[in-house]
């Protein structure tokens, strides 16, 4: 090639890309008018990390490409999706059958049967599969099928809420087995029985659903569904502004803002997400009962909720939130801030320097993680350091990642959340029970108290729910004598969204909110207002 | 000619070698946890076992040499491995993305050497000039403005100021197909922006190298001969005032990879930027590897591509120099 053939090569390339940046600049027609009815836009700020199943997704139910054997209506309470009925569970709590469902097919047209069922269990419980939720299905020692429409579970321990673990979306046998669980196509191009078809995913961006013609539970009206991903608030919310959105996940004062927009409503999810401060039981100082039970009625938790929450959220004083069935009544605690001096006096925490307390020359003070970023932990943080100081304890406040805090956990206080509202078995046997101290993220304050350990056996064991009732009370009542956590508040998930269909409901929340949670956990049951 | 390309894929290969291997060792000195990344909040429930299992399968616990050799020997078979932080194969990751990230680097570069050689040489005429004094302030203030605040302060005034321009994404939020007209109305920002980055150093050498050719005697004696201005201008000064630019052309590569990896970010481009952001937080080997062996790649090419043009403009710069 000689450098004249190269010359001219040269110019006819940049001939071309500069056809191509003057055909940029033209300015194309602007599509932003009020899209068709049928269509739906809403912004969230979660990506999934994957749309399968058999790795985590949408076991919490409400996934729009599957079903499970299970779902939740709009009071959370269980009802049949894939199975015919509710589970019958044998006398000792150990076998739950499940019947299935007559006549559905996967999205690809083949039917789903038995060995969907037994297959994607098994598939999650396989130590291979990279599933990072698998021990929620500790209870299980086999699944297998009877016949073709009877699923049979056997557990290893009775195990009261297992029938709510079963809400977990049913993987087709046929597509998935044939390739890499963890990283196969299946992971982000699904198929399933639900009622909508991901129609297409650009990651980083959006998700886009197209009604499933299909579905077995009849066709939804809303045809197409978009579900965008923006991470930043404000962003959000000048997008629902401008008429790129339909709805939105929205923080108080942002949601504040929409409050005179006829053509919005605002919708209060109230939710399990709690925030707690996780008090170790080997700190000198948080470990100590009497500096617990001070803490817990030193802090001003009505406060937080007004000043940090804007009003949405509610006081917590255990995982269980105050008007949940499972509340135990008389366990609220008062914001007393003389009371807390009082038992700090007679546990011989004095007055010293600088208004901190000692006892035997250990100054009342540690430190208190949270992570960095999150606005409304660190808030939470400073409110709960500040309140402490009025009572003579100095918490230092520190932020940082969570590689930075999980090798602190086991001294100093970390500023945590949780929350689920499926059963109180969920939340409150991974962190409260001494066994699992230290394990993973599992009772991260090493809290360690006979009674709830025995209370928590019983509360998961028994069929009854009278007697479950009475465990989770005395588990509450307990964390008044010992609170190995200071809960601090509930906090209330908002959504604006455009009046435009009906009815428009939501779900109790847990303390994830992903895809599945919001005005559109039932987006299949939307129906146009006009 | 094909001595020089020869030569530098030779060079190349101990380069890649070397800065795989770094990019391996930096990740695992890092203080993230690939396990913790991969599980995610489902890892906050996870009980210790669980995490174990996580860690054995993703071979998370292997020495970096080791995953660093298996990596390479894998690659060099044209396997590419599989991103943990985005569950697919790297090969599909990259070739999902990189489209979009060759065409707003494309379009910016393209823009910014045109609108560099235009503004320089306007500039290089009058030099001391009011024109060129106030081009070169606006360059010199450019230069130090970091290319992701550029982007917040477009976004700020087209898209929530003024509404004329989409804020992000590839199209608009309730369209799923990439139409070319929602593709070229979505592009005009992030590539304006990118462009005004990189545009600063063009205009900065253009006017240099145009005004120093005038002064030169080849250009004095055109002048002289009575040669019109354009004629002078373009047909003379330019053709030598252009060679530092054609250097230039490559040794900005670098610069306009990491400004498109903030560009990208800012506007929520779905180009390979977030896929880097990911990969290095999430510690996804493989993923990280692969696309810091494409952006050598690049710098290496670029810098081959601007010696070769400068073979090819000046016949007095042999190629085997």
């Amino acid at each position: 090639m000689t450098a004249r053939t190269i010359r001219t090569l040269t110019a006819a390339t940049t001939a071309g890309v500069l056809a191509v940046g003057a055909a940029a600049c033209s300015t194309p027609d602007n599509g932003k008018s009020g899209g068709p009815k049928d269509a739906a836009v809403v912004g969230i700020a979660y990506e999934p990390d994957t749309l399968s199943p058999l790795l985590g997704y949408g076991k919490d139910g409400n996934s729009k490409i599957f079903d499970g054997l299970l779902t939740h209506d709009a009071k959370m309470r269980l009802k049949p999706a894939l199975a015919a009925k509710l589970p019958q569970v044998s006398g000792d709590g150990l076998t739950y059958t499940y019947t299935l469902r007559d006549g559905v097919r996967f999205s690809d047209g083949e039917p789903f049967t038995a060995d969907d069922v037994v297959f994607t269990y098994r598939t999650i419980l396989d130590k291979k599969t990279n599933n990072a939720s698998k021990t929620e299905l500790d209870a299980i020692k086999s699944v297998e099928k009877k016949d073709d429409k009877t699923v049979v579970f056997r557990l290893k321990y009775p195990y009261a809420p297992f029938a709510e673990r079963t809400v977990l979306p049913i993987a087709p046998e046929h597509v998935a087995s044939k390739q890499d669980v963890n990283t196969g196509s299946f992971t982000t191009k699904p198929i399933g029985t639900g009622p909508y078809l991901l129609s297409s995913w650009s990651k980083g961006e959006k998700l886009v659903f197209k009604a499933n013609p299909t579905y077995w539970g009849g066709v939804p009206k809303v045809k197409k569904f978009t579900m965008a991903i923006i991470k930043d608030d404000d962003v959000r919310a000048t997008r629902l502004r401008s008429g790129d959105l339909d709805g939105a996940i929205l923080p108080p004062n942002l949601a504040a803002t929409f409050k005179s927009d006829d053509d919005l409503r605002t919708l209060t999810a109230k939710t399990y997400d709690y925030r707690t401060v996780t008090l170790p039981s080997d700190n000198p100082v948080a470990g100590d009962r009497a500096v617990r039970r001070a803490l817990d009625v030193a802090v001003d938790r009505q406060a937080m909720v007004d000043g940090i929450l804007d009003g949405a959220g509610k006081a917590a004083y255990g995982p269980v939130p105050t008007d949940s069935e499972w509340f135990t009544k008389g366990t609220e605690r008062r914001h007393d801030l003389a009371a807390a001096q009082r038992i700090l006096d007679e546990a011989g925490w004095k007055a010293g320097k600088g208004g901190v307390r000692a006892k035997n020359g250990k100054r009342a003070t540690f430190t208190l993680w949270y992570l960095s970023g999150d606005k409304l932990r660190q808030d939470h943080a400073l409110a709960y350091a500040s309140d402490a100081k009025k009572a003579g304890i100095e918490i230092k406040v520190q932020s940082g990642t969570w590689e930075v805090i999980e090798p602190r956990m086991k001294r100093d206080a970390v500023l945590a959340g949780g929350g689920s509202p499926a059963d109180p078995d969920f939340d409150q046997y991974t962190l409260l029970n001494s066994a699992l101290a230290g394990d993973g993220f599992n009772n991260m304050a090493f809290y360690d108290n006979p009674d709830v350990d025995k209370a928590l056996t019983e509360g998961r064991r028994s069929g009854d729910k009278a007697k479950r009732k009475a465990a989770y009370d005395t588990i509450q009542r307990e964390l008044v004598d010992d609170p190995g956590y200071t809960f601090l508040t509930h906090i209330d998930h908002l959504y604006v969204l455009a009046d435009r269909w009906a009815p428009l409901t939501t779900q109790v929340e847990p303390h994830d909110h992903g895809l599945a949670s919001g005005p559109w956990w039932d987006v299949e049951n939307w129906r146009p207002k006009k | 000619m094909a001595r020089l390309v020869g030569r530098r894929a030779l060079f190349a290969v101990p380069v890649l070698f070397c800065v795989t291997f770094g990019v391996f060792a930096i990740a695992a000195a890092s203080p993230f946890d690939p396990v913790k990344a991969y599980a995610g909040t489902a890892g906050l429930t996870a009980s210790q076992e669980n995490l174990d299992q996580l860690r054995a399968n993703l071979g998370a616990d292997d020495p970096f040499t080791v995953r660093w050799w298996d990596w390479l020997t894998s690659a060099v078979t044209g396997d590419l491995g599989d991103s943990s932080s985005l569950r697919q194969p790297v090969a599909q990751v990259i070739a999902e993305r990189i489209g979009w990230s060759t065409l707003l680097c494309a379009v910016a570069f393209t823009l910014a050497v045109l609108g560099g050689t235009v503004l320089g040489v306007l500039a290089a005429r009058r030099r001391g000039g009011l024109f060129d004094r106030a081009i070169t302030f606006v360059c010199y203030t450019l230069e130090a403005a970091p290319p992701f605040w550029l982007g917040l302060l477009a976004v700020w005034l087209f898209a929530l100021k003024l509404d004329a321009l989409p804020a992000g994404g590839l199209t608009d939020t309730a369209s799923e197909v990439a139409t070319a007209g929602q593709v070229t109305h979505h592009l005009i920002l992030p590539a304006a922006v990118l462009a005004i980055s990189q545009l600063p150093w063009f205009v900065l050498y253009v006017r240099q190298g145009v005004g120093d050719a005038m002064d030169e005697d080849p250009v004095r004696g055109a002048r002289a001969r009575g040669l019109s201005e354009r004629t002078v201008l373009f047909g003379h000064a330019l053709r030598s005032g252009l060679l530092p630019v054609l250097t230039l052309v490559g040794s900005r590569v670098p610069e306009l990879i990491t400004g498109a990896l903030l560009i990208e970010t800012v506007f929520s481009w779905p180009g390979i930027a977030s896929a880097t952001v990911e990969a290095a937080t999430s510690v996804d080997f493989p993923l990280l590897a692969a696309l810091t062996v494409l952006a050598t790649v690049a710098v290496l090419a670029g810098n081959l591509l601007s010696d070769l043009l400068y073979g090819l403009a000046d016949p007095r710069v042999g190629f085997d120099g």
